[in-house]
């Protein structure tokens, strides 16, 4: 088949990450050519401050060298610039007459700086600052002249102007509005901001308007201001703004109003032609950041590729200054209506503000400590309801988590060599310079790069911090609700839970042939994911697939650093007797397992076995698996309980055995830990686990969603119940519910964080009969399921389990 | 020396599964086009068994850290780095054959 002509005008970072996302779902479809006015090939235009500032050169800023475009296939034409379109034709023609024929085409044409209209615009020595020619003009003329005057001090200007600083020169910042980045700031904040930037060495003049740039042999000499005020200048940096360029696009009769028109499929209203970036106007807003190009990148290159799925709603963004040693964030509407919390500390140099509209953030502005900003910023998006959370609002999230990284919870504190990743062992510094280099955008990048963040995830805070300081607005972190499973697919966990739910699909294949999966079987992210949903919503009905399993729960045993497994049999509320314990000892002994351990779940650990060896072990000791391996009911801990305990009030262990005999053998998204208590001393933990109960007097109390690993964090009190029997049905209802609404590896500490504990006491604390229909589904969910270790002892049918022998 | 040997049938080996050659530490792959494909049952990371990771289309997920293997080369998914030994495969009426 002929490949249809793709033509992309623009060779900046918005049309090259249309072609990077069209590569990789369909590389056949089109022949591609590239336009691009300058002479460059396609570089990271938000580090232009950096090699402003002399931290970076110009060859670690490009994102894509000449051999990328060569290794796929990509005509690229540099230095030309697109005249003109014509549609009738189907062609671009560019000013020295070159044509390129389009079957679709795609207009990438950024935008251009304003140029304030004054006397003397066009003078030797006014630069715009916009893309790496302006750059090194700049640092060309620091080399020789001493005076710079940066005109505006929006984000842009400032940057220039701390960039000029560093590079020696005397700069002044002239701004029309009474304080600096006011379309981002408050008053207070931009007035702290000045300060800040006072203290470097930079020179404010506020409330300034320009009237004439004066001139000298054709050369700038100074500024004239309204009032008759003159200053000396050798550059003058216009930083006023930017405004689409759509000049292209109008001379084609391409409807445009202040941007290119394009609609939800950033198609324009010729059907043939699509437009992302600062060029277009969506839903009435122009975007100057990056991040919001990226996600339109992205729905763009599914429609290019007749998949048709996605559509672009529009972006929040937030904004960051790259300028080191000054921290601020603001996102939203920070001035409007609402009510308002401040934190003010003048001589500390803190200052936030959060506005609130009808119990939700619609806006912040954070000044000096801005760890908190992507917590704001993620609730601001999602909507989320904050009225019960609003007395500690601004005390922030302290979200981090809090092991193995000294403490440190603010990124911006920490030094190159101070460990953000105590898993991998991954330095601030190596992060930073990944970002730089690699031209990273997200969390999932900097994993993919540098390990951190990829193990436990407690220094995810920390990872979002470093790219937020790094790339300043370019940094727009995903909210969990509306990020894809993985590479496999567009579609959400939530998605995925209502399809297989509303469609009553079974099988794994069956659910990525409706949902459109972009790779023949998945990968290591999704395939279980599927597999859980699938037995979880239709028990007894979807097939369980051990290939989509990962391999503790399809070898039911816990694969250790060297390849072996360990073994745990259950010992149900950590109760043993002699004989128990006997049977296991000549287990231990005749497999000469390496390490008979205690285990912090009331349970004994054999570590070292060989693969090989697990039927044969299992057959020996004759006790059900513990399931210490699977994402399903681990233990269920207990202390020794009114039996014996002179303290005791209740029977906690002959409940928690009951509990975990009845709960036995239930998958959930993640792992689920239990535990009772017999009274208020808790000395079963009850309070750090997915379900803890303590015995009181009167009854028992049930707290949920607490966790004792990598953030530890105290369980939420949840309902207060008489009888065994209601604790029961309680516990089941809540963990029935996790069961069926929770994401897949979400503990029921986020998925509680996500969907808010009220959610869960309105479905089963609350509505006793939703509660009674929840505990049921669960007793049918386990219903005829068989010990698995059994089963494979029964079953014979592999006796070599997994081996073959030549 | 090196000579075409009989491992096993193609049933053996699971779809998008895989199975371990006794004694010799080579691991036994099918994935879901159907293809076999045979490695050394060691990732180049920390030395975890491939033979039990999850297998996609073309690579393997090794369980230790979560390294892809690609089937046919062996490689290491970018920006990861490492390789791991190739085996040559064929199959003759329904037959694997492992050259080794």
């Amino acid at each position: 088949m002929q490949k249809l002509k793709l033509v992309v005008v623009g060779n900046g970072m918005a049309g090259m990450k249309v072609v990077e996302e069209l590569l990789k779902i369909s590389p056949d479809l089109y022949n591609i050519t590239v336009f691009g006015a300058e002479p460059h090939p396609n570089y990271n235009r938000i580090m232009l401050s950096p090699v402003l500032a002399g931290e970076q050169n110009f060859d670690e800023i490009i994102l894509n060298d000449l051999s990328w475009y060569e290794k796929n296939n990509i005509r690229l034409h540099l230095g030309k610039k697109i005249a003109r379109i014509e549609r009738s034709r189907r062609i671009v023609q560019t000013e020295e007459g070159l044509e390129a024929e389009y079957d679709r085409l795609l207009l990438a044409t950024g935008s251009n700086p304003l140029i304030l209209p004054v006397p003397g615009k066009d003078l030797e020595g006014v630069i715009s600052y916009r893309d790496i020619h302006d750059t090194q003009a700049m640092i060309e003329a620091s080399k020789t002249c001493k005076n710079a005057v940066v005109i505006g001090g929006g984000l842009l200007g400032l940057e220039a102007a701390n960039g000029l600083k560093l590079r020696g020169m005397d700069v002044t910042v002239v701004h029309l509005a009474p304080w600096l980045m006011e379309r981002q700031l408050d008053r207070t904040a931009g007035k702290m901001l000045q300060t800040e930037l006072e203290k470097k060495g930079l020179k404010f003049l506020m409330e300034k308007k320009t009237e004439e740039i004066i001139g000298n042999n054709g050369k700038v000499s100074g500024l004239k201001f309204s009032g008759g005020e003159e200053i000396p200048a050798d550059i003058v940096v216009m930083a006023v703004g930017i405004r689409p360029n759509i000049s292209l696009a109008q001379s084609a009769g391409i409807h445009c109003d202040r941007g290119i028109v394009v609609d939800d499929t950033m198609q324009t209203y010729d059907p043939r032609i699509y437009a992302v970036g600062e060029c277009v106007s969506h839903r009435g807003k122009a975007y100057g950041l990056v991040a919001p190009l990226f996600d339109m990148a992205k729905v763009c290159a599914n429609h290019l590729a007749m998949m048709g799925i996605g559509r672009y709603t529009g972006s929040f963004t937030a904004t960051k200054l790259k300028v080191t040693g000054v921290d601020l964030f603001s996102a939203g509407n920070f001035e409007g209506e609402g009510e308002a919390i401040v934190l003010n500390d003048a001589a500390g140099g803190v200052y936030k503000k959060i506005l609130i509209n009808q119990g939700k953030i619609i806006g912040t502005v954070l000044y000096g400590d801005t760890v908190d900003g992507q917590w704001y910023f993620r609730m601001l998006k999602e909507g989320q309801d904050i009225s019960e959370i609003r007395n500690h609002l601004m005390f922030g999230q302290n979200h981090l988590g809090n092991a193995g990284h000294e403490g440190h919870s603010q990124a911006s504190l920490m030094t190159d060599d101070m460990e953000v990743c105590g898993c991998n062992g991954v330095c601030k510094g190596t992060i930073t310079k990944a970002i730089k280099e690699n031209g990273l955008f997200t969390v999932d990048d900097v994993r993919k790069h540098t390990k951190a963040s990829s193990s436990c995830g407690s220094c995810t805070g920390l990872v979002e911090q470093i790219l937020a300081s790094t790339l300043g607005g370019g940094y727009a972190p995903k909210t969990s609700t509306e990020k894809p499973v993985c590479a496999c697919t567009d579609h959400t966990h939530q998605d995925l839970r209502r399809a297989i739910r509303e469609e009553k699909l079974l099988s794994i294949p069956e659910t990525m042939a409706f949902m459109n999966w972009k790779t023949p079987n998945g990968c290591a992210t999704c395939r279980p994911a599927l597999n859980y949903y699938l037995v979880s919503t239709w028990p007894h009905e979807a097939q369980d697939d051990p290939q989509s399993r990962f391999v503790n729960e399809r070898m039911h045993a816990n694969i250790q650093k060297d390849g072996t497994f360990s073994v745990v049999p259950r010992m149900y509320g950590g109760i043993t007797n002699p004989e128990q314990l006997r049977r296991i000892a000549d287990v231990a002994e005749k497999y000469q397992v390496p390490m008979v351990k205690v285990t912090g779940g009331q349970r004994i650990d054999l570590l070292g076995v060989r693969r090989e060896d697990l039927p044969a072990m299992w057959a020996d000791l004759d006790m059900p698996s513990g399931y210490a391996y699977g994402k399903s009911i681990r233990t269920v801990k207990t202390c020794v309980g009114s039996e014996f305990c002179r303290f005791g009030t209740q029977d906690s262990t002959k409940l928690g055995m009951t509990i975990e005999m009845a709960f036995d053998r239930m998958w959930a998204p993640h792992k689920v830990k239990m535990a009772v208590s017999g009274c208020p001393r808790n000395c079963a933990e009850s309070t750090i686990k997915d379900v803890g109960i303590i015995g009181v007097e009167s009854g028992w109390e049930i707290y949920v969603a607490g966790n004792g690993g990598i953030k530890a964090e105290v369980s939420h009190f949840f309902a207060k119940v008489k009888t065994d029997q209601e604790a029961m049905e309680y516990s089941g209802a809540f963990l029935q519910l996790y069961r069926e609404e929770a994401w897949y590896l979400e503990r029921t500490v986020h998925w509680i964080a996500r969907v808010g504990l009220d959610y869960a006491k309105s479905r089963v604390v609350e509505d006793e009969k939703d509660r009674k229909a929840l505990y049921q589904r669960l007793l049918y969910a386990l219903s005829g399921e068989r010990d698995p270790w059994k089963s494979v002892v029964e079953s014979r049918a592999k006796p070599l389990f997994e081996f073959v022998e030549a | 020396m090196e000579n075409w040997i009989r491992v096993c049938e193609v049933e053996d080996i699971p779809v998008l599964g895989a199975r371990v050659l006794k004694g010799r530490g080579i691991a036994l792959f099918r994935d879901g086009s159907g293809a076999v494909f045979a490695l050394k049952d060691k990732c180049p990371h920390k030395g975890g068994p491939l033979s039990q990771g999850i297998v996609s289309r073309g690579q393997v997920t090794c369980p230790l850290h979560g390294m892809t293997i690609g089937l046919c080369d062996g490689r290491a998914a970018p920006p990861d780095e490492g390789c791991t030994e190739t085996y040559s495969v064929k199959i003759e009426s329904g037959q694997v054959f492992l050259w080794i």
